[in-house]
């Protein structure tokens, strides 16, 4: 069952009593919120999503939410909170769901230690991962994004969740957050993506949501192995270049560039070695996105050949 | 008997067995696993449950999204325990030149004494216990070797110098790893007069020859303090440091000596109050055996009837988390009640309306509680 068979009032009545549950990847969600436009957007772009069995342990109990008060009628504000609690200070209310997103992140981030998480866009063609680890504002969501409309599978915008036991790389197949720029690029360059509404002046600029293809999501309990590690950078008017990488080079990138390598400690050091080892390991700098993904294309060619 | 309070009974019941009866957890419900998960975590006992179902066997036989929980506590605890034992060989090594033993206190005492309460358990900060006389020889040292002091307020700076019972926290430069050095187990302002030169005398080596921790009644006594007297009005009571008082009084109970000698020390000390609670409370919620000479001896620690049965069941409230869909406000009045207890015992009367006269002067010019980020990481253990 996935949200999309649920009529919008009976999904409008769990997220507003009970709480929508919903399953990303390895993780189940119970989302509440008390506000009329956070489930409207719910309906949009979670409707591919599945909802876990009435069985399934629940993760995370996340909440976004109006507190109560005078300030609701002065500048509404929304909270994100989690069992009950709210780390963050308020958001302006208009910002709920993008901070509701980024707090889901969060608790991935903060409690997910049985895992490695790697801070990557991974995508998947044949079984066969590819990782683009990157620092933020290197158009890793963009050309992540580009990727999944042209044929990849999205495994994971944010997170290369690597299992400890097998080293292999978990889905968990999140909307996208795009980014200023970024946006319109991908409007222009696949109009049918379904994108969500911007949303102004949040604490990272301007933010739009990406709803991944419903491919992506239906196939998120099928793990892969890691094959390749692209190093992108967007550079404006920059030419193709897509340069093999010294897996010493690659394995600091790696490393330094994990959410929990140090909690992990050794487990981590073996993955990330064990992972580089038998991945090919390339840096690729561009500025046409048609270009970039034909090179990338190649790369997976190759092996099939 | 409305949902919210059966709902918060279910919870503590499910925490309280959980603690208890660990062997029946393989047969719990994923419905009530989940409820467990949110409440341990909440306590910062998930450690706790993990480390109990490895040593029998038993993690296999949990639902895996309930094990993949515990598991993530285990790796982060190792983690902090890689972290603290590192971090007490580099003070070893900045103070070499200073001839002073280092008491270890809480946490890292459990730690490196391998002491049971150290098992599944999670600590931010290092604590240490050194004579006055030698702080300042101690933190100019420190200073030089690459831990800092954290910014705070010339205001707080003074609080803790001159009233407090340890100085402002240091913080190394590139580990982040927090040191909170104390010389004393309570406020010098405490209602409580406690001589700390005892302490000292009747530390326990370890097998570095400059680290001690604390004599075993000691170390009971200053973790009953700890969880009674220095509350925190969002987190009340710690259930954690009731748990360490139990797994302690289970393990040092087995001494010689230990039972008889832990009632007389508390009364040297000025701790027969919060030995009184403790012991009651530990009975009442873990079922520590105690033996009933020592629960008479104390008979007279306790304060009169109505006190105590109030103080009963406030430390009652909040010591059991609530369930985290139905908080409760008289737990949440408890946990506030009993917080302004500890601070009406920290200090006297006029220097604690100064103190808050202060602290809601800031409060009402706007400035924002500072949230520290890696702490509030650490919680989500």
């Amino acid at each position: 069952m996935i949200v999309g068979d649920l009529s919008r009032r009976e999904l409008g009545e769990r997220i507003a009593g009970p709480g929508l549950a919903l399953q990303f990847g390895p993780f189940n969600l119970r989302i509440r919120s008390n506000l009329k436009s956070f489930a409207s957007l719910a309906y949009q772009l979670y409707e591919p999503y599945p909802l876990p069995g009435t069985e399934s342990i629940i993760d995370f109990h996340v909440q976004i939410a109006s507190p109560r008060g005078l300030r609701q009628w002065m500048r509404p504000q929304a909270c994100f909170a989690i069992d009950g609690q709210a780390p963050f200070a308020p958001y302006a209310v208009e910002h709920a769901f993008p901070a509701l997103e980024w707090g889901i992140n969060w608790c991935v981030a903060t409690r997910a230690h049985h895992l490695l998480l790697l801070h990557s866009a991974v995508i998947e063609r044949n079984g066969q991962a590819m990782l683009f680890p990157a620092a933020p504002g290197d158009g890793k969501s963009t050309l992540c994004t580009a990727l999944i409309h042209s044929g990849w599978r999205l495994m994971s915008d944010e997170f290369g969740l690597v299992r400890p036991t097998d080293g292999m790389l978990l889905p968990v197949p999140r909307l996208i957050p795009l980014k200023n720029e970024s946006i319109e690029v991908i409007r222009r360059f696949r109009p049918e993506a379904i994108i969500g509404p911007a949303f102004y002046g949040t604490r990272k600029g301007t933010v739009a949501h990406v709803r991944p293809p419903a491919d992506s999501i239906e196939r998120a309990q099928e793990p892969a192995r890691p094959r390749w590690f692209v190093f992108p950078r967007w550079i404006a008017n920059a030419p193709l270049a897509l340069e093999p990488m010294s897996k010493s080079q690659a394995f600091l990138m790696v490393a330094t560039n994990a959410f929990n390598y140090e909690v992990l400690d050794e487990t981590a050091f073996q993955l990330v070695a064990d992972m580089v080892r038998s991945s090919d390991c390339y840096s690729l700098s561009y500025s046409n996105l048609d270009e970039a993904i034909a090179a990338l294309d190649e790369l997976s060619r190759a092996i099939d050949e | 008997m409305n949902k919210m309070t059966s709902e918060t009974q279910r919870a503590q019941r499910l925490l309280l067995d959980a603690l208890k009866t660990p062997e029946k957890l393989p047969t719990l419900p994923p419905a009530d696993w989940e409820l467990l998960l949110r409440v341990a975590r909440r306590v910062r006992l998930l450690g706790r449950l993990e480390s109990d179902l490895s040593r029998s066997g038993l993690l296999a036989s949990i639902p895996p999204r309930a094990a993949a929980h515990l598991k993530a506590a285990r790796n982060v605890i190792e983690h902090r325990n890689t972290l603290v034992r590192w971090e007490v060989n580099r003070i070893l090594w900045a103070l070499k030149s200073i001839k002073t033993p280092l008491i270890l206190l809480k946490g890292a005492a459990y730690l490196l004494a391998e002491l049971p309460p150290a098992r599944g358990r999670i600590f931010a900060d290092l604590d240490l216990l050194i004579p006055e006389e030698r702080i300042g020889e101690v933190e100019e040292r420190l200073l030089e070797c690459g831990w800092f002091k954290t910014q705070i307020d010339p205001y707080d700076d003074r609080y803790y110098r001159v009233w407090m019972h340890e100085i402002p926290p240091l913080r190394h430069r590139e580990r982040g790893t927090e040191i909170d050095i104390h010389h004393r187990l309570l406020p010098r302002t405490s209602r409580l007069k406690s001589d700390p030169a005892s302490l000292f005398m009747a530390a326990r080596p370890l097998t570095h020859p400059r680290l001690r921790v604390l004599a075993p009644a000691d170390m009971v006594l200053h973790s009953l303090v700890h969880l009674f007297l220095e509350g925190d009005p969002d987190e009340g009571l710690r259930l954690r440091d009731l748990v360490d008082v139990h797994d302690l009084l289970c393990h040092f109970g087995q001494e010689p000596g230990f039972w008889a000698g832990l009632t007389p020390r508390a009364r040297e000390l000025g701790f027969g109050r919060p030995l009184f609670y403790g012991l009651h409370h530990a009975q009442r919620l873990l079922g520590t055996q105690i033996p009933s000479v020592v629960l008479q001896e104390l008979e007279d620690a306790a304060p009169a009837w109505p006190v105590r049965h109030l103080m009963n069941h406030l430390i009652h409230l909040a010591l059991l988390p609530g369930h985290p869909d139905h908080p409760s406000s008289l737990a949440t009045f408890s946990r506030w009640l009993l917080y302004v207890r500890a601070h009406w015992l920290r200090m006297p009367t006029n220097l604690l309306s100064r103190h808050l006269a202060h602290k809601t002067w800031l409060r009402f010019r706007g400035a924002r509680k500072r949230i520290d980020l890696a702490q509030l990481d650490l919680k989500q253990q």
